[in-house]
């Protein structure tokens, strides 16, 4: 049994020129997104991604970027009203790389 | 339990057994009940007798978490290392970045790991990866982080075969059983906010141009009650118990999908003679209220990402919300004519 969200929606990107290919980003995914091929991390399947944004922070080289939170729509909307005010935030969403 | 001598002192030692106490605990935490400061104390403990070579495992103050995995490690001899979480599991933790380098370093530190034991490695769940930067806890403290299975009920496996981590215990699943678990928590949540719901369904209900008459209420507030309370149990405990089986990728979208079933359902049986305002209002409301709770289950599930949910939302919120606005004034002009 397969679960599946949205598609063409995550933030994740890996720069394949600086993969060392340790391999850490494949073992931290609980979603099994990426995987080694020659010696270098791709993306398997990219909409079987949830942001966690343990690979990122597990790469030793930064190859990773992903802007990493929690899928939680309650949180959302407690962000919503935050980000009301506090005026605008938008630049604040840190990129996890 | 007893103490275990280290070269930097005496450390605490604890059971792998749960006393009818923990199981209590367990069960109000999961009911939402007892959500705050579930917490044990930080530092370093003993299972078994473990010595200078016995593995190092890593967990968070939640007792939830640190229950379920001492439950799992009868028999051996290990270290447990909690870190301060301020009582929150380690999914959650490491999102936050409590469960995280900096309090892994330091607590490393602090309990004088390199003297306790000889190896250099650390033993951490899966889930903790979000949090912690392996690379960089090897640079600050020498030691090196494994991550352990996501389930802790695989880690016997796991401690047996050489720490390899099979691919199948690698991946979060999600079956019914845990979905189920997750949703007393989310209607103990609903019940605050239902209870002014239904109040105030019971108070339009007897509004006329009269005035607020109780016996209206009391006979008319039958149908909207009974459309938010359906509504309320499709959205947070069907939907969820049935997610893989309905059609659609968006929460809010499966959950409108049982809304207009039980829609239907409700309009061909106790709502046949309804009057006409009160089956439309049936139609704008049970979807929408069931769609609401369903897009609120996204948080408990294990697969949706943050721009995921946002995209969901632009698109649910809106439409869930003039539902809802022209629903409740279907009712009202109903009630008033
Ligand atoms: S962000 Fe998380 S789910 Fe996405 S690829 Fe990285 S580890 Fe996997
Ligand atoms: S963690 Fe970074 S360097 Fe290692 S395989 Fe993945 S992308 Fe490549």
């Amino acid at each position: 049994m397969e679960f599946r969200y949205l598609e063409n929606v995550v933030t994740l990107e890996l720069d394949g020129d600086r993969c060392t290919g340790c391999g850490m980003c494949t073992q931290v995914c609980v979603q099994a997104v990426l995987a080694l091929n020659d010696g270098v991390a791709y993306i398997v399947d990219r909409d079987g991604c949830m942001e966690c944004g343990a690979c990122a922070m597990n790469c030793p080289v930064a190859a990773l970027m992903v802007r990493p939170g929690v899928g939680c729509a309650w949180a959302v909307f407690t962000d919503w009203f935050k980000k009301k005010n506090v005026s605008s935030q938008e630049g604040s969403e840190n990129i996890r790389s | 339990m007893g103490w275990i001598e280290t070269p930097v002192g005496r450390v605490a030692g604890v059971s792998t057994k749960w006393t009818p106490r923990d199981k209590l605990g367990q069960t109000l935490v999961r009911m939402g009940i007892k959500r705050m400061r579930y917490t044990v104390a930080t530092g370093l403990y003993a299972i078994g007798e473990p010595d200078f070579d016995s593995p190092v495992l890593v967990t968070a103050n939640y007792k939830l978490s640190f229950d379920l995995l001492r439950r799992e490690l009868a028999g051996r001899n290990l270290w447990l290392l909690v870190l301060e979480t301020f009582g929150i599991n380690v999914w959650c933790a490491a999102g936050k970045g409590t469960f995280g380098t900096s309090e892994l370093v330091n607590r490393i530190r602090k309990v004088q790991l390199a003297t306790v034991v000889k190896h250099r490695n650390v033993i951490l769940p899966q889930l903790g990866a979000p949090g912690v930067a392996a690379h960089e806890v090897k640079k600050a403290t020498g030691f090196r982080v494994r991550y352990g299975p996501v389930r802790a009920q695989d880690l016997p496996g796991y401690l047996d075969n050489g720490m390899k981590v099979s691919e199948e215990s690698r991946r979060v699943r999600f079956p019914l059983r845990d979905r189920l678990v997750l949703t007393p928590v989310e209607l103990v949540q609903a019940w605050k906010p239902s209870l002014v719901i239904l109040l105030l369904l019971f108070v339009l209900s007897g509004l006329s141009r009269q005035g607020f008459d109780l016996h209206a209420a009391v006979s008319r507030s039958f149908a909207p009650i009974l459309i938010y309370l359906g509504a309320l149990l499709t959205g947070s405990l069907i939907t969820p118990a049935f997610l893989p089986w309905i059609p659609g990728k968006a929460f809010s979208l499966k959950g409108t999908q049982l809304g207009l079933l039980w829609a239907l359902f409700v309009s061909f049986t106790v709502a046949s003679d309804w009057s006409g305002a009160n089956l439309v209002a049936l139609f704008l409301l049970a979807p929408a209220v069931a769609a609401y709770f369903a897009m609120n289950f996204t948080g408990c599930s294990t697969f949706t990402s943050l721009s995921g949910v946002k995209k969901e939302m632009r698109i649910a919120v809106p439409v869930i919300i003039l539902s809802i606005v022209s629903g409740g004034i279907v009712l009202l002009v109903g009630s008033l004519s």
